[in-house]
């Protein structure tokens, strides 16, 4: 009889546990194979200068400095 | 691209009268895509980037994303008596699709891939206002507030009512109820 209570004792606390997860909250979507992140390019006639195709680290801070020339009032010298 | 497929789409508000305002309307990347949510065939995908994009051999043209869509993003090439529909299609954010980066497949499918030639969408980079911005939304959010604060204005130049207009005075009058109801 005893025996039986801490079986379901256990049994209890397991299922109890198991509701405890908590779900992933990432944004990252699945990824179809074959579609390469933008970074690693290839390099082409097209292909702006500026950065080291197949680095991230390099497409990310061009990409930001790119971003950055659209501030009319950086390109002007007025920038605050 | 296709015929009559807009990705970017310019909405005037107020057309024709002093004031009018116009809004350019894309596809925004959702972080919640409900297009994604809603596709039978399960042909969206979000890249590292943030780019919600889809692949073209997987979809069946049902035209669910484009009814789930807030912003009417999703495009039909139609064509025949009875308006076949063809392969989806929206704004990409010039990030091409599953193909191979740069390749000719994906050229054609998708448009050219500017985020793997290290440029920003087209739209935004040749927006001679620079009304569009492109770009990370740190960035563009750190354009605005530069913008704010060199023309010397502050917080309340952004909102509603700048964009808008506000009411010319008190509140808006309720609709009057139709006749005959209580």
């Amino acid at each position: 009889m005893r025996r039986t209570h801490w079986v379901l004792a256990l049994v209890a606390l397991a299922s109890g546990l198991a509701a405890c997860g908590e779900k992933p909250q990432s944004l990252a979507g699945k990824q179809i194979s074959g579609s390469p992140p933008s970074w690693q390019g290839p390099a082409t006639v097209f292909t702006a200068s500026g950065w080291a195709v197949g680095d991230q680290r390099s497409w990310q801070t061009h990409m930001q400095a790119r971003a950055q020339a659209q501030n009319e009032n950086v390109r002007l010298g007025m920038s605050r | 691209m296709p015929w009559g497929v807009n990705r970017r789409r310019v909405v005037t508000l107020n057309d024709g009268v002093p004031g009018e305002k116009s809004i350019s309307v894309a596809c925004m990347h959702c972080s919640d895509a409900p297009c994604m949510a809603v596709c039978p065939v399960d042909c969206f995908y979000r890249t590292d980037d943030g780019v919600v994009l889809h692949d073209k051999d997987v979809c069946i043209g049902c035209g669910y994303c484009s009814y789930a869509c807030p912003f009417g993003a999703p495009q039909f090439p139609g064509n025949g008596t009875f308006g076949l529909r063809g392969k989806m299609d929206k704004c990409t954010f010039c990030a091409g699709g599953p193909e191979a980066n740069g390749s000719q497949a994906e050229f054609e499918k998708y448009g050219r891939n500017r985020l793997a030639e290290g440029k920003l969408p087209l739209c935004a980079e040749v927006c001679s206002t620079k009304a569009l911005l492109g770009g990370d939304g740190d960035v563009v959010a750190d354009i605005f507030r530069s913008r704010v604060v060199v023309r010397n204005s502050g917080s309340e130049v952004w909102g509603w009512g700048t964009a808008y207009g506000k009411p010319a005075g008190g509140a808006t009058p309720k609709p009057a109820k139709p006749e005959g109801s209580k």
